[in-house]
């Protein structure tokens, strides 16, 4: 299993607040999901779309947006980006928001972090031989 | 006299009712929260128009995931 996979099926498994999630990129393409395929898709744009039209509320500023919730009366819709990646999840109505986003935020750090390199066993060491005592003392 | 006053009550009591339900389905579970990287928050109420065209999105999202 991917690591981007691994890290949002823990998601799931650890907040039972969160329904699904997909993690996608700054193009929309999705790199990993809990969700089939196409609908994992749907739901990448309208998160996109959703992101898109969140980020135009506040002109006056320069500070860029890092996470939203939309809560609505069905459920409630959570993103965070972190450099190019997304991820957005849908929880149960009225879900304790705080933990939500901590859980996102520490998924897309798992999901970003580079494979571990395996270990590979250091070459054997050649034993010099002993350097006889010279004289006595 | 008592018809009248009949009518006139049921019709506040529906007004209220009204005004509670529209409330409670369209207004106050819709909410966007917005946080910003200089650690600022903007909460977005339901029934304002900046939600108005956001929700949409997010209901589209709800729909897709489940």
């Amino acid at each position: 299993m991917a690591i981007a996979e691994k890290a949002l099926s823990e998601l799931t498994d650890i907040s039972s607040q969160v329904r699904a999630a997909v993690l996608f990129d700054g193009g929309g393409k999705v790199l990993a999901s809990t969700l089939p395929a196409e609908r994992a898709e749907e739901f990448a744009v309208a998160a996109k779309l959703l992101w898109e039209q969140a980020e135009v509320v506040r002109t006056d500023d320069e500070a860029k947006l890092t996470q939203l919730e939309a809560a609505t009366a069905d459920g409630s819709v959570f993103i965070v980006r972190e450099a190019e990646q997304t991820l957005a999840a849908v929880t149960s109505p009225e879900p304790t928001a705080g933990l939500v986003f901590y859980d996102l935020r520490s998924a897309l750090r798992s999901a970003g972090e580079k494979p571990k390199p395996k270990r590979r066993k250091a070459p054997a060491k050649k034993s010099k031989p002993k350097a006889k005592p010279s004289g006595s003392s | 006299m008592g018809r009248r006053s009949a009518l006139a009550f049921g019709a506040v009591i529906g007004t209220l009712l009204g005004i509670g339900l529209y409330d409670r389905f369209f207004r106050r579970d819709q909410r966007i929260d917005l946080y910003f990287e200089d650690g600022s928050m903007v909460s977005i109420a339901g029934g304002s128009p900046e939600a108005a065209v956001v929700i949409p999105y997010a209901r589209e999202a709800l729909r897709a995931a489940r």
